[in-house]
């Protein structure tokens, strides 16, 4: 049932190519469709998991690929992959609805917005890792036109920028694969397998870092970083969503599944420096997110900050800092989602700006008090306000830290303030008058369109979902912590040792 | 006996024979007729002269010595790729505007791929060096074609000045390795050259061929002639001389190398360079992909660009060399010949827009998305693939061949080659991007030049494009055909 | 019977229900706002009257249990004693008081009471929770509303004043919480069950065991060092919440920028939050980091107590001078806990000076609540009728236009200051009679903050209302009708209370002996 999500998605796409004509309509109808199915599937696939022995990997197909070297089709889903699975779905479903309004070129942008989700759905359940970098290639293309084509502020910088940093972290991450299936012997590429192979440490040493920082660029680890501002500014609402929401996901995802899983006594040596890297990121992510100008960037760099908590929390080698780390990811999968989808969709589709300092005069919270309220919510489970999916995740991370690292704790801690700091101030400047008095604008000369239907349902969804999740964790946490604790992490918290 | 030969030989024979009948038919029967229609005789002509050589190639299975030429399963399946790929430039070669001489035209592309044919049997120097000029001379007068235009007459000059040279300095290795062993027949060589210490005089001989087959392979630093011979060339030209040429010279450099010597292979693994073959060649892979990589960015022409990505794919190809064994040749040639078949696509699409005229600037492919859809799609697979990006052909070939390369026998000490190679293909997204940036992103200009509609032309193109993606999704089945080929060769 | 959860869902599902009315119903909006409190209030009241903890509770009675997120200790758990429920009382109590207070709210009323009605949830969630993780989201839920209250209706400088307020709040709460974080998370190294339970951790530090469970986390070489930083983060938390000076400084903007009813609310129930964390999380959980600090938490108690008083004195500003007074009150609760905590040797500082401080704590902090909320009340209703305006020597000799307003005013500054037969007195006495004995030296000094607060007080009575009327409040209006209907049961019941305490002393001395025997280790 899982490995539909990723046909669905590829067919649907496929489909949207080859539909005749522009036909806006049909076009976004059929994305819709086709996303809801690929959820729909990995919603029941899911649900299909989460019914047997927990902390089990349940095998989707496994077929022999390309024979002479050894690589097999191979899916399959563990706990992890499955809340990632869940996240791709229902960012999939709500991405396509925030970009209801698409009428130039749409059914390309619906096929490659699909294609990227295919992707994704694919990176997130290949065991066999040629098969996971294939997926995760192709995913790099459809983000450089979705964001080329229809994008915003400096699309073009920001689109390349992106495709060239991706491709470049995905080189090192190949140069690693290629050096580590050779050195095991050729005899396989399946994750399981290699993760049994004892690569000497001076090997590991020197893979381990490559490999991790390869997938963590796009995981926006400081100081690689830099792509995620601009490209999350230059794309269109739709793949920003996507980009912080699930591409950044698939960044921490490869860096733990590849990285972290093959090399742990490489990982143990570069444990302290990558927690560092991950800790100036998230103070330094929310400090320069405190002093932005464009709604956007600020959001753009909040990613950064957050993630970095994806990456603390991984670094911390704890069940349950990997466990906060991955709940971090579907959160702020949802919740960057969210923010995004009110910046570029309610807000910069409506006023043509993101300046917040002509924000703050049209008075939105009156215009659009909906997109407010969204915003709101959506910054206070951003925050880290408990209650939210993003606080029992951060809290995890913290408690990880805790145990690994003590000092970097009251970084974190800096990094959850300043991130309530520039939440507030940005959602202040951009949403309510500063200090007029409350009467004078009741003449308001602005008039936006009201929040379309698609908009209510997509934002909706995300803030059921972060509430949901904030509120019951155990939903994702009973999938988490058993596939922390499966034999293919506890031996990487060991060291290697089985 | 004779017989025999010629039923061995009969591809061969075939191709002469179409295209002999090719410039008979269009000198005296359709001489009147217009162009086009001359241009779909013929190509209809030398196509199904290539399809019934390779039909027979199919029939043949033999591993046998023949004279100066050796005949295996492997070389068989090599020459029916190279007779698709001149099928391929038939086709797009239908709505030929460039010349009027389309008899001799389609005439010289068939003699050139009897010279790859015959290269590509050779297990000997001087029949190798024979069917190499064969090749080279056909190819000299195509790039001069299209008379119109001075950049093609300037490009042949080029080229064929070049083409000498090299061809002055494979002699004069050949007469080297010659005077040393006594012999032309390389499995000879081999086995005089493991009773004998290297001399300096041998290594002489090995760099002098190995430039001479650097020329021909446009790797750098002496790829000079191939940025103009290809922009300046007609762009069917172009693309047999990036595709075809290219894997009949990678598979007789391979063979020359692995029979002829496989002691003085040396070691390019890093800090531990001892002499040999494999330094020099690694040193032209590096230059060749770094300095096409860097300088394809800066182009402007979309010919050029693919040039200069030509030579940069030349250094990749290089690297599957140093691996060991039937698995690096696989490698080698399921990249040749994957990248001969996306090159060709992209060179047809070239053809498509510049419709006869030069205008195959990186603008005038603004908004083709919009006007050509197909067309464009083909052209992103085509590119992507040349960048290396998966699910394409392109991106399994250079995976095969960097794991090639790093399972030889030096193990990782090639990591620092593959760590080159890896991070070269990484920039080479930039500039197949910006192709891409401007068929799907730019829009289309107010006036833009009409496109060339030749349906078989498109045809022809688009089963290149589902070639790329086919062979990219699922290698399995060629890789097991270059395997049994292999297996049953005394190569 | 979820009696408890039942209570927090009022006002959470009955927000939500007043914000989902269309904006032109605003009388509906503010009709549905005040039942809806009405209703929290009565069960409140019902939680009281059926308030019996059978034996072997610690005193907690209405207690609910579920598990939440086993991993991580998380359980659903709820439970009041005496102090519990005395604040849920309060915060029941001053929610339809700040809702009429706030009537007159003309922009938005639907999402003004719908915020004082998530603002309520957050406070019965905070005084139930016996569970860190569930305390926690109440805690910071009380924050959202809070905040808008103030951006959204306040003053002039209202962006700078909710913007610091939250913030200083959230540095606070961040610090707790990466305290609380540490302790949970070496409660499970080696032990099947990560504790989140503040029952359980204080179980665990009153054994003595508390310590050598966070020594696993190897922090510093000394686990009394790792303690002590985990005891700073906390304190910081409540601290700043209460506030004990120096974590003050956003205290008097907010209130004053603050519209009245939100005021009201933040003084009378949301700085008893804070004075209910030292009470019910960190003196139980760090008794041995509390008494180590002692000398220095004293000390900060009577700074918090004479420099506020001081600052209030020298204030212009109505509003600003009894947010001030208010800083200084909560003063005197900082000072009966802190002295409780002094190691009992001799037979004078025995448990019953600590069991009367803390039924004096607890009782000021339920009378400060329902003072300091009136005075806001009544600091609105003069900027209301003044038009904006509310210095101090702005106005004169109102008493003769507004007898009633002036008596009633002067009742509630009474109450206030401390006066015999308000309810006001019998807290600081007792605070004091405990203090005296336990910590005498800061007692001693502390009774400066009483009598500059007698002096402030007697001040703003004087300016405001005695002295030559001026011309231009010569048509200032008495009461009305509907704002003496507002204030007379919040009178009513500081004569009650000040009448007879054992009214609520009867609820709290259980709870109060139950903290002392705990406390006495």
């Amino acid at each position: 049932m899982l490995a539909w999500t990723i046909y669905i998605s590829f067919i649907g796409a496929a489909v949207l190519m080859l539909l005749p004509g522009d036909k806006p309509r049909l076009a976004r109808r059929l994305g819709l469709l086709t996303a809801l199915g690929g959820m729909i599937a990995g919603c029941l696939g899911v649900s299909q998991f989460s019914k047997g022995t927990p902390g089990r990997l349940d095998e989707i197909v496994n077929l022999p690929w390309i024979a002479d070297l050894h690589i097999h089709y191979h899916l399959a889903v563990d706990g992890v992959s499955a809340v990632l699975v869940l996240l791709t779905g229902i960012a999939a479903v709500v991405g396509i609805l925030f970009s209801w309004n698409i009428e130039h070129r749409a059914k390309e942008f619906f096929a490659m917005f699909l294609a990227l989700i295919g992707g994704v759905y694919g990176v997130f359940l290949s065991f066999d890792l040629f098969l996971l970098f294939v997926f995760y290639e192709i995913a790099i293309i459809p983000k450089y036109f979705l964001i080329a084509i229809w994008g915003s502020t400096r699309r073009e910088y920001g689109a390349m920028k992106l495709a060239l940093y991706s491709f470049i972290g995905s080189a090192m991450v190949l140069i690693g694969l290629i050096a580590a299936y050779v050195v095991s012997g050729s005899h396989s590429f399946d994750l399981v397998e290699l993760a049994k192979y004892p690569f000497p440490a001076s090997f590991q040493n020197w893979a381990f870092p490559l490999v991790f920082i390869g997938f963590a660029i796009l995981a926006g680890l400081w100081p690689f970083h830099t792509w995620a501002p601009t490209g999350h500014v230059a794309a269109p609402t739709a793949a920003s969503m996507l980009l912080a929401g699930v591409v950044m996901k698939l960044g921490a995802y490869g860096a733990m599944r590849v990285a972290m899983i093959l090399f742990p006594l490489g990982l143990q040596t570069w444990q302290n420096t990558i927690a560092l890297l991950a800790v100036i990121g998230i103070v330094y992510g929310a400090m320069v997110a405190l002093v932005q100008r464009d709604f956007k960037f600020v959001i753009g760099y909040s990613s950064v900050s957050h993630m970095g908590f994806v990456l603390l929390g991984l670094m911390t080698l704890t069940q349950v800092g990997i466990s906060g780390a991955i709940l971090q990811m579907f959160s702020h999968g949802i919740i960057a989602g969210l923010l995004f989808g009110v910046v570029g969709r309610m807000v910069y589709d409506r006023t043509h700006t993101r300046d917040l300092v002509q924000l703050q005069p049209m008075n939105l919270s009156k215009l659009l008090p909906f997109a407010a309220v969204t915003f709101v919510i959506g910054g206070a489970a951003s925050m880290g306000l408990p209650g939210f999916s993003g606080f029992i995740a951060e809290l995890q991370v913290v408690e990880g830290a805790w145990v690994a690292f003590p000092i970097f704790t009251v970084a974190a801690g800096l990094g959850i303030i300043l991130g309530v700091a520039y939440t507030l101030r940005v959602m202040i400047k951009a949403f309510f008058l500063q200090n007029e008095p409350i009467h004078a604008t009741d003449a308001a000369p602005h008039h936006f369109v009201p929040i379309t239907l698609p908009e209510r349902l997509g934002a909706l969804v995300l803030l059921a979902a972060t509430l949901v999740i904030g509120l019951y964790p155990r939903l994702l946490m009973d999938l988490i912590v058993p596939a922390v604790n499966s034999p293919l992490f506890s031996r990487m918290l060991k060291g290697g040792v089985s | 006996m004779h017989l025999e030969w010629l039923r061995l030989l009969a591809p061969e024979t075939i191709v002469v024979v179409t295209a002999l009948i090719v410039l008979m038919a269009d000198l005296t029967l359709f001489r009147q007729k217009p162009i086009t229609f001359r241009a779909a005789v013929a190509g209809m002509i030398a196509t199904l002269g290539c399809l019934i050589a390779i039909f027979w190639l199919e029939e043949l299975s033999v591993s046998q010595k023949l004279g100066m030429l050796s005949l295996s399963p492997l070389t068989q399946m090599i020459k029916q790729a190279i007779l698709a790929l001149t099928i391929f430039t038939a086709l797009i070669s239908f709505s030929a505007k460039f010349t009027r001489h389309i008899g001799e035209y389609f005439a010289l592309l068939l003699v050139a791929t009897v010279g790859l044919l015959f290269l590509i049997s050779s297990e000997n120097l001087l029949m190798i060096f024979v069917s190499l000029e064969l090749l080279s001379l056909s190819l000299y007068a195509m790039v001069a074609f299209n008379k119109a235009s001075l950049a093609s007459s300037e490009a042949a000059l080029k080229y064929f000045l070049f083409g000498g040279m090299a061809a002055a300095f494979t002699l004069y290795g050949i007469s080297l390795i010659y005077g040393l062993t006594g012999s032309l027949e390389l499995p000879e060589i081999a086995t005089k050259l493991s009773a004998q210490t290297a001399t300096p005089a041998l290594f002489l001989a090995l760099v002098m061929t190995l430039i001479g087959f650097a020329f021909k392979l446009a790797a750098a630093p002496f790829h000079l002639w191939a940025p103009d011979a290809y922009q300046g060339a007609p762009t069917q030209i172009a693309s047999f001389i990036a595709s075809g040429s290219k894997i009949g010279s990678f598979f007789v450099l391979a063979r020359i190398l692995a029979v002829g010597f496989p002691q003085n292979t040396g070691s390019a693994a890093f800090c531990s360079w001892t002499s040999g073959w494999a330094p020099i060649l690694a040193l032209l892979a590096v230059i060749s992909m770094l300095l096409g990589n860097i300088v394809a960015i800066m182009q402007s022409s979309v010919k050029r660009l693919l040039a200069y990505s030509a030579i940069a794919h030349g250094g990749y190809a290089l690297l599957a060399f140093f691996g060991t064994g039937t698995r690096a040749m696989s490698a080698l040639m399921f990249y040749v010949i994957t990248y001969a078949i996306t090159v060709l696509g992209a060179f047809a699409v070239v053809a498509m827009v510049e419709n006869g005229s030069n205008r195959e600037q990186m603008r005038d492919f603004a908004g083709l998305s919009r006007r050509a859809p197909v067309l464009s799609a083909c052209m992103a697979v085509f590119m992507l693939s040349l960048a290396g990006i998966p699910p394409l052909a392109g991106f399994f070939g250079k995976f095969y061949v960097f794991t090639v390369a790093l399972s030889g026998p030096q193990n990782l000490g090639l990591l620092w080659l593959v760590i080159v190679a890896i991070s070269a293909s990484a920039i080479s997204l930039y500039y197949y991007l910006q192709v891409l940036k401007q068929i799907y992103v730019a829009d289309v200009p107010a006036h833009p030049a009409p496109l060339d509609t030749n349906v078989i032309a498109r045809g022809a193109i688009v089963v290149l494009a589902a070639a790329v993606v086919l062979m990219g999704c699922l290698p399995g089945p060629t890789l097991e055909k270059l395997a049994t080929a292999m297996a049953k060769s005394i190569f | 019977m979820n009696l408890l959860t039942i209570l927090t869902l009022i006002p959470l599902i009955g927000g939500a229900a007043v914000l989902s009315l269309k904006a032109d119903q605003k009388d509906l909006a503010r009709r549905l706002g005040l039942a809806i409190s009405l209703i929290a209030l009565g069960m409140a009241a019902f939680l009281w009257f059926q308030f019996n903890p059978s034996p072997g509770t610690n005193g907690f009675a209405f207690e609910e249990r579920a598990d939440w997120l086993p991993s991580l200790g998380i359980e659903y758990r709820l439970g009041v004693d005496g102090l519990g429920l005395l604040m849920v009382c309060l915060s029941a109590l001053l929610v339809p008081f700040s809702m009429l207070a706030s009537w007159k709210i003309d922009q938005n009323p639907k999402l003004y009471f719908g915020l004082l009605l998530f603002l309520e949830a957050g406070l019965f969630g905070t005084f139930t929770a016996l569970n860190f993780f569930h305390w926690f989201i109440f805690w910071e839920l009380s924050l959202i509303p809070a905040f808008f209250l103030i951006k959204i209706w306040g003053g002039p400088n209202r962006t700078q004043a909710a913007y610091q307020f939250f913030v200083y709040t959230l540095v606070g709460s961040v610090a707790m919480l990466l305290s609380f974080l540490a302790i949970n998370v070496a409660t499970g190294i080696n032990s099947p069950a990560h504790i989140f339970d503040f029952r359980a951790l204080a179980e665990l530090a009153g054994n003595h065991k508390l310590e050598p469970i966070i020594a696993k986390l190897g922090i510093f070489k000394n686990p009394s060092t790792t303690m002590t930083v985990l005891f700073a983060g906390v304190f910081l938390g409540f601290a700043v919440k209460v506030p004990l000076i120096p974590f003050h400084t956003w205290l008097p903007s907010a209130y004053s920028e603050a519209p009245t009813g939100t005021s009201m609310m933040l003084t009378g129930a949301m700085s008893k939050m804070g004075v209910y964390g030292f009470l019910r999380i960190l003196l139980p959980i760090f008794p041995e980091q509390t008494r180590a600090m002692l000398t220095p938490l004293l000390w900060m108690a009577v700074a918090t107590i004479v420099f506020s008083a001081a600052a209030a004195f020298a204030q212009k500003d109505l509003k600003r001078m009894v947010a001030y007074s208010s800083i200084n009150h909560l003063g005197y609760c900082m000072l009966g806990i802190f002295a409780t905590v002094q190691l009992t040797g001799s037979q004078m500082n025995g448990p019953l000076e600590k069991e009367a401080a803390l039924n004096g704590v607890i009782l000021q902090m339920f009378n400060h609540g329902l003072t300091a909320a009136a005075l806001f009340y009544f600091v609105g209703l003069i900027e209301q009728r003044s038009g904006g305006l509310r210095g101090l020597n702005d106005f004169g000799g109102l008493r003769k236009p507004a007898p009633v307003f002036c008596g009633l005013m002067g009742i509630t500054l009474f109450a206030s200051l401390g006066l015999p037969g308000l309810n006001g007195f019998i807290g600081e006495f007792l605070i004091f009679k405990g203090a005296f004995s336990l910590a005498p030296g800061p007692a001693a000094v502390s009774t400066i903050g009483l009598l500059v607060t007698a002096i402030f007080l007697l001040t703003l009575l004087q300016k405001v209302f005695s002295g030559p009327l001026r011309s231009e409040w010569s048509g200032w209006r008495d009461l009305t009708a509907g704002e003496r209907l507002t204030v007379v049961p919040m009178i009513a019941l500081m004569f009650v209370l000040g009448l007879y305490p054992q009214l609520a002393l009867g609820v709290i001395n259980p709870t109060v002996v139950e903290m002392v025997k705990q406390m006495s280790f």
